[in-house]
């Protein structure tokens, strides 16, 4: 028998007299608590922590750009070193036979490459963040006026990539929805798969069999010049374009879908459809909205796909873009370029999930909405 | 008068898909016909699978999860819906007919505001401008009792109470003034003190605006305090069907009784409550900074049944998980048969585990679907006795025999099980291990009253036989009344009320006591109103 146990029954206890006990424990129960659990974290809540609990969907945000600014410099590093331990030489490639050492010093020495590495990534750094990413080595040129240029070429093909595909890869996802498993569905999924099944390169000379050669229809080589007209450029940027949608629908439209029947199956779905809603409503107005997190992460995945990963497309198109830019660039090992095109590529992709990120969270109403 | 709803021998099957055989059709009710007149309120009351729902949801010509209506006529107003066409049926879902779900909280849209969701449907159907639809809205929402009419609208879900949900559910679905509301359980997944505003402010609102309601509950006791008329359903079938008063007052037939005098087992306390099996001092737990105890202290003494009373968010569960050790308390002791217990369960020999056992309310997600009931059953056998082979065998089909279930079961799947044998089988489970002491977290909430019932029987049976203290974590007053010795009332972490059950039962209370008593709907006929009545001039009193 327990040591202290009373020798008699249990009186009723009422722990505290009625008007204390129904008090929410909030104010009194949690200063008690700080006091006795961690002394440590008394002193700290900072202004941070306050405007994290005053305004959590800003706080989020802000936390998210920090973290994108953060990784790029992270990026930057690794592009420079990764550029450094590059195998081959720049001064060999371009003296080709002539390469004596006396003269690979010497080109070396123009360029500033006996500094030290860690010199050359700070004065590096510090000319990208003002926009001037040295001279290319192979031509002489700002690197900073070439990019530009050709930068606004891919930006405009992806653009228009973009504006057809994602629309049509929602629309087409909410269509699957409507009738899934039905007819419509089905067609929809086997073209959309089988567009993303054949290699774009294929996709690209398929369409340039019909639509050039045959039909003659449509502009190729797609190569864009200063003078042309707004009309011109969009004529000839027609079969890229095409291209290019056909490869990223597939990938948005199933995660579109996938992400609206997954909200379709939940009550207030039900709620929506016994209040007489018609099909389409419901999927737009009552699914959607609690799809839009994933949908959009997959969008922005696929949008810097149409600004980073054109290469194969621009050079089966010959469209002067980047892709292209950074290929000629490797081959002559033009290190300046291929570090310009790998800094901007990856801001591409940082801030397009970034992005991302930041309207999933400023979609959800719990963190708009604090309680 | 002619009636509004009028439902004519109801058939509806559906399509079950079992495991390694064919699919079959199953009938899911049969032979079901009632009649709801304009401004009536009819219960339909029955255990789960009694189909229920399924009926209700019928008068919207809507079937859940591939359920088909194969059989008879639902008039509405004098004509078929069954054999409208899809752009027919729309027009009279949220239009003549609505619906209140049983979890409200799910059955909101997240993302849009409560305003827009509950004059939805009145501007989708025209009946009336966005101006009157909003002033309507702020109208119910008034007439429900919510706090603030004029700007509850413009919040989101997220930001009101599960009681408030409901409300604003409820007058969501009076907003394009129907003839019909089909209210699927709307006061189950709520706090028994939250139901009984709830209840008066759904039964104040279908008074005010003469609506006829369909009134869907397993409840017995609060479909009394609401209807004109109650229908018993029971496998799909009609049990009984009549008036209130006599159904309540003088059933006749036997299920009907059974659900009547379900609340009524009372159990005699112990008369000698010294001694301590169990004993908790000044114990303070929670999670990180959040404290979800507070200086409880408690014991229980052998052989007895101490039932921890509260609402959800009270810290019963938390109690629970510090008792096992899963939760290792932030202050105070706990005592085990006059030896202080490790606070971790890391820190406790085997023997100490053995000694506690656990039963957890959802028996299906504490059970591993793919062991066999002897697999369930045995391991602990193995684990704390060594037991192998004939002699586990043995054991098995005896603890079988002793939750009265018998050894033919023992090659069963969890699947195969209905909701009250897996509870046993959890129970054997516990009592594999021949604790002294089992933690018991709202073994039947989720079960049938009926089924309920049969449990708490079998645990103290159980406690004759072999002197198992149960610690008995519930909401339910009537389970407290039915089973415990003592008693203990939880609030907001407290401890609010510890002693025996005839003391803290009985006057004079702590308001928080008083409160949850009054709350328990009871079976008879006006209750409701008495309580208000009570409440009202208690407050004028003040």
């Amino acid at each position: 028998m327990a040591a202290g146990g009373p020798a008699h029954g249990p009186e009723l206890t009422t722990a505290a007299v009625a008007g204390e006990a129904l008090q929410p424990s909030g104010a009194a129960g949690s200063i008690a608590s700080t006091g006795a659990g961690s002394p440590g974290s008394e002193g700290k809540p900072s202004a941070w922590a306050g405007f994290k609990k005053k305004s959590p969907l800003a706080a989020l945000v802000i936390q998210r750009l920090a973290l994108s600014v953060m990784l790029l410099f992270a990026v930057s590093l690794m592009i420079f070193g990764g550029v450094e331990a590059l195998p081959g030489d720049f001064a060999s490639t371009y003296l080709g036979q002539s390469a004596t050492p006396q003269a690979v010093e010497n080109i070396r020495k123009d360029l500033g490459l006996d500094r030290p590495a860690a010199t050359r990534y700070f004065e590096w750094l510090g000319g990208a963040l003002q926009g001037d990413f040295g001279r290319s080595w192979a031509s002489k040129q700002s690197v900073s006026e070439q990019i530009g240029k050709r930068l606004g070429n891919s930006l405009f093909l992806a653009f228009f990539a973009a504006a057809i595909s994602v629309p049509l890869a929602v629309g087409l996802g909410m269509l699957a929805v409507q009738y899934r498993n039905r007819l419509p569905d089905k067609i929809i999924n086997v073209i959309s798969l089988a567009a993303i099944s054949l290699p774009e390169f294929f996709v690209g000379y398929l369409l340039i069999l019909f639509f050039a050669v045959q039909l003659g229809v449509a502009t190729f080589p797609a190569t864009v010049y200063d003078s042309m007209t707004f009309g011109q450029r969009l004529s000839a940027i027609a079969l890229p374009t095409a291209t290019l949608v056909l490869v990223v629908l597939a990938h948005m439209m199933r995660m579109t879908r996938a992400a609206i029947l997954n909200v379709m199956s939940s009550a207030y779905v039900e709620t929506a459809e016994l209040k007489g809603l018609s099909g389409l409503r419901i999927i737009a107005r009552h699914a959607a909205p609690n799809a839009v997190a994933p949908v959009v992460n997959v969008i922005a995945l696929n949008l810097a796909y149409l600004v980073v990963g054109v290469v194969v497309v621009e050079v089966v198109f010959v469209y002067p873009g980047m892709g292209q830019y950074m290929v000629d660039a490797v081959t002559v090992r033009d290190m300046p370029v291929v570090q310009a095109c790998g800094l901007i590529f990856a801001a591409f992709y940082i801030f397009l999930n970034m992005v991302a990120d930041i309207i999933a969270i400023v979609a959800n109403p719990r963190l708009r909405h604090p309680r | 008068m002619a009636s509004l709803l009028s439902v004519k021998n109801l058939k509806i099957e559906a399509t079950s898909y079992p495991p390694g055989e064919p699919p079959r059709t199953v009938t899911l009710v049969e032979g079901v016909s009632f009649d709801v007149e304009k401004g009536k309120v009819l219960g339909l009351i029955g255990e789960s699978g009694a189909g229920k729902s399924t009926i209700g949801l019928t008068s919207l010509a809507y079937g859940r999860g591939g359920v088909r209506i194969t059989g008879g006529e639902v008039l509405l107003d004098g004509e078929d819906i069954l054999k409208l066409s899809p752009a027919g049926i729309r027009k009279v879902r949220g239009c003549k007919v609505c619906y209140v779900a049983q979890s409200a909280a799910a059955a909101f849209n997240p993302a849009h505001r409560l305003g827009e969701q509950v004059i939805e449907a009145s501007l989708k159907h025209g009946i009336m401008s966005r101006a009157e639809a909003e002033k309507r809205a702020v109208h119910l929402f008034g007439v429900l009792g919510l706090p603030n009419p004029e700007t509850f609208g413009q919040r989101y879900p997220h930001q009101v109470s599960g009681g408030q949900l409901q409300r604003a559910m409820t007058a969501m679905a009076l907003c394009p003034n129907p003839e019909l509301i089909v209210f699927d359980e709307p006061t189950t997944a709520l706090d028994v003190t939250t139901q009984i505003d709830v209840l008066a402010a759904i039964k104040h609102a279908i008074e005010e605006t003469h609506t006829a309601a369909l009134y869907i509950t397993h409840d017995l006791a609060v479909v009394a305090q609401i209807t004109d008329d109650i229908l018993v359903l029971r496998h799909g079938k009609m049990v009984e069907y009549g008036p209130v008063k006599q159904i309540i007052e003088a059933p006749r037939e036997d299920y009907t009784r059974a659900l009547v005098n379900v609340r009524g087992t009372k159990r005699e306390e112990a008369a000698d409550q010294s001694g301590a099996l169990l004993r908790v001092e000044n114990v303070t737990a929670g999670y990180g900074m959040l404290r979800v105890l507070q200086d409880v202290s408690l014991h229980l003494p052998k052989g007895q049944t101490l039932a921890v009373v509260g609402e959800s968010g009270s810290g019963k569960s938390t109690l629970a998980r510090v008792i096992t050790g899963l939760l290792p308390p932030q202050e105070g002791r706990i005592t085990f048969d006059g030896k202080p217990l490790p606070k971790a369960l890391k820190g406790r020999s085997n023997d100490e585990l053995r000694r506690i056992q656990m039963i957890y309310q959802m028996a299906d997600t504490a059970m591993n679907p793919r062991q066999t009931v002897r697999d369930i059953i045995g391991r602990p056998l193995t684990f704390y006795y060594g037991l192998r082979g004939e002699k586990k065998t043995a054991r098995v089909k005896e603890l079988l025999e002793q939750i009265e279930m018998g050894g033919r079961f023992a090659d069963r799947y969890p699947a195969e099980l209905s909701g009250g044998q897996k509870q046993r089988v959890a129970i054997a489970r516990a009592l594999a291990a021949s604790p002294e002491l089992i933690l018991c977290d709202e073994p039947t909430s989720a079960l049938d009253p009926l089924v309920a019932e049969g449990i708490l029987n079998l645990l103290h049976k159980l406690q004759e036989e072999t002197q198992v203290s149960y610690v008995f974590i519930t909401h339910d007053i009537a389970i407290v009344r039915a089973i415990a010795d003592s008693v203990a009332v939880m609030h907001r972490g407290r401890l609010v009320r510890f002693g025996p059950k005839s003391k803290v039962l009985s006057p004079p209370f702590d308001d928080y006591t008083d409160l949850l008593l009054k709350s328990v709907p009871e079976m008879e006929i006006g209750w409701l109103e008495r309580v208000l009545e009570t409440r009202r001039m208690e407050s004028a009193g003040n």
